[in-house]
């Protein structure tokens, strides 16, 4: 059990690529933190040099009370689970599991021991005579994580462990993995870049971009406060509503109306979310209905208020298309972003 | 239909004549000789006789011949399926994670053994080995005669200095098709290098040291510049199956006799290869 502490660390690779650039991070102990952010800010990256895998060029990584950042891998404690779970085709999923203990010279009853074990807490049982090759996409997933747990480290890394599976089994290993991680109680850190996967399972979420973490907070704050406008625009399953807006006399007029402000006067951008708009008669943004896509138990509504606005209304206020609506926002649930894009 | 069949044995019938000219007919023609005692003068260069078996009997009568197929055997293990696999494959692994300029530079080196032809290479071997101004006796402040004193080593030595580079290449090719996440499985939970080998990548590449050892077994098998370098000798010392031959067939000109010893080194090619094909499919 260690908590994990990143201090000003870059990463470069040989060919100049800064894929992660001077950046601060606390884990802590028994936490499960998600790193989130678009394809290619450096996600796997800032992973890796967690693990040792790439070593920092600048900055300092500790696990625990110990500074790992010159340690090779095989001594930081850590253990790892790859997108494609990097199970040795060769090997039973026993052997496999028992991998690290039989690297550390164990006798075989004891990785037979391991192997049972952790197959009864990964509903593996019964399948660990087979190969790799004969078992299904989630059973490979939780092999490579019994590996993983096997190995008895202090911090357990998962990179994109779910993107491999189909929709259903996703759901299905996100709620174990939660599960597991709490019993195990183990510092996780895990990358996705599905911003629903890391709201629904992470204790604390870092969004980065461009090597940076652009906010750090639990999935309500990321959620409910996005501190720029690329984290509003990355989160939430359905995009933000981000409108061109004025602040004037402590009012904010947008999309044809106005409403309460603080602030100085100036140029802003308006973020609401379409769930935090509700149907009322006397909303504030009134607007034709242009499209209406259904979203299972609720539609998003595209409500034409001079600039098109999105809501998310429940299946029984379902509007047809050409209904004039008047909608209100949630109190509390309107942002507004300064002309550097940040939280104002 | 038969129109067809037709046209696809005249678009085969050039393959096959070629393979015939080439190929079936000299096999037969050499165990035909190889029961005749076919001389490349006297009476029986005019009018060979068929003898039988005789020629083979005599050959495994033979010392020399004994003496041979064991040297043939110490020169396949040792510079082929010993020399050229570890020393390739120890190449190949350390060069994989080293600056491309540097791992360019030693891969040209080894290939430059390997494409310069065989008179050429045993003629710098010669300069390297002899006694007296050799480079390797000035080097080491010694005037040994290396090809007369310790003849199959140097032919040893030699051959894996030639050969590695086949090796090499194609380990590195096997190599770079481990999938890097299982060598990073491996340091992640602190394997040592052996134990990466021995559990990672050697499971990934058995395919191909099999084939490998296969290819550079029966090239070493049949290798005929260790004649450039010794000759044979001295006394016999060196006189691996192909010199042999060489030296029956063209110095005493026994050519039946030499056919047979050539057919059997066939036979021997032709097992080591049966089982190396059953080691690979094994593992299907
Ligand atoms: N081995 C490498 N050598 C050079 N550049 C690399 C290497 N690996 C990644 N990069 C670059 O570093 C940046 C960050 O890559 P990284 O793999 O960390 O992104 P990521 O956030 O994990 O993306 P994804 O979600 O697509 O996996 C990218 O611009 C990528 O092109
Ligand atoms: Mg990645």
């Amino acid at each position: 059990m260690a908590a994990i502490d990143i201090a000003g660390v870059s990463t470069v690779y040989p060919n100049g690529v800064r894929a992660v650039d001077d950046l601060d991070l606390a884990v802590a102990d028994g936490e499960l933190f998600a790193l989130l952010g678009p394809s290619g800010c450096g996600k796997t990256t800032l992973l890796r040099t967690i693990a040792g895998l790439e070593q920092a060029s600048a900055g300092t990584v500790g696990i625990g009370a110990l500074d790992v950042t010159r340690l090779p891998p095989g001594d930081r404690r850590v253990a790892m689970v790859f997108q494609d779970y990097a199970l040795f085709p060769h090997m039973t999923v026993a052997e496999n599991i028992a991998y690290p203990l039989r690297v550390r010279r164990a006798s075989k009853a004891a990785q037979r021991d391991a192997a049972e074990r952790m197959s009864g807490d990964l509903s593996l049982t019964g399948l660990l005579d087979r190969r790799p090759g004969q078992l299904s996409g989630g059973q490979q997933q939780r092999t490579a994580l019994a590996r993983a747990v096997a190995a008895d480290a202090d911090v357990l890394l998962l990179d994109e462990p779910l993107s491999n599976l189909d929709a259903r089994l996703r759901l299905e290993a996100r709620t174990f993995l939660k599960r597991l991680q709490r019993e195990l109680a183990l510092t996780t850190v895990f990358v996705t870049h599905d911003q629903a996967e890391a709201l629904a399972l992470a204790d604390r979420i870092a969004v980065m971009d461009a090597g940076r973490i652009r906010q750090l907070g639990t999935p309500r704050e990321v959620f409910q406060r996005p501190a720029d406008m690329f984290v509003a625009n990355f989160i939430g399953s359905t995009p933000m509503n981000l409108l061109p807006g004025t602040v004037v006399d402590g009012q904010v007029e947008f999309a044809g109306t106005r409403l309460p402000a603080s602030g100085v006067p100036g140029e802003v951008t308006v973020g609401i979310r379409p769930e935090y708009l509700r149907i009322a008669p006397d909303g504030v943004l009134s607007g034709r209905v242009s499209i209406v896509e259904n979203l299972g138990v609720t539609s998003l509504v595209t409500l034409d208020c001079g600039v098109p606005v999105g809501v998310v209304v429940p299946e029984h206020e379902e509007p047809a298309v050409g209904d004039e609506l008047r909608v209100s926002p949630a109190p509390g649930r309107v942002l507004l972003y300064g002309e550097d894009g940040r939280l104002r | 239909m038969p129109e067809r069949r037709t046209w696809a044995v005249a678009f085969v019938a050039p393959a096959l004549v070629l393979i015939g000219v080439f190929l079936v007919f000299p096999a037969l023609w050499t165990l035909y000789i190889g029961i005749t005692d076919y001389q490349l003068t006297g009476p029986t260069a005019i009018n060979p006789r068929v003898v039988g078996v005789t020629n083979f009997v005599s050959a495994l009568d033979d010392a020399l011949f004994t003496n041979s197929v064991w040297l043939t055997a110490v020169f396949v293990l040792g510079s082929a399926v010993i020399g050229q696999n570890v020393l390739g494959f120890t190449l190949a692994w350390l060069l994989r994670r080293v600056r491309p300029w540097l791992r360019r530079t030693v891969e040209g080196f080894v290939l430059l053994a390997w494409i310069l032809p065989g008179p050429v290479v045993a003629y710098l071997w010669f300069a390297v080995l002899s006694r007296d101004g050799g480079t390797l006796g000035t080097l080491v402040g010694s005037n040994t005669a290396w090809l007369v004193e310790y003849p199959m080593a140097s032919l040893v030595v030699f051959n894996i200095w030639r050969g590695t580079a086949f090796s090499m290449l194609l380990y590195t090719s096997a190599l770079a098709a481990v999938p890097p996440s299982h060598l990073e499985t491996a340091r992640l939970v602190g394997a040592s290098g052996w134990q990466t080998v021995r559990d990672v990548v050697f499971p990934h590449i058995r395919g191909h040291v099999l084939t490998n050892t296969l290819l550079i077994s029966l090239w070493t098998a049949n290798d005929f510049t260790p004649f450039l370098l010794t000759a044979g000798g001295p006394n016999h010392e060196s006189e691996v199956l192909p010199v042999l031959i060489y030296r029956r067939a063209l110095e005493s000109g026994q050519l039946g006799y030499a056919s047979a010893i050539s057919l059997l080194l066939l036979i021997g090619n032709l097992v080591i290869a049966l089982v190396y094909l059953r080691l690979l499919r094994r593992r299907a």
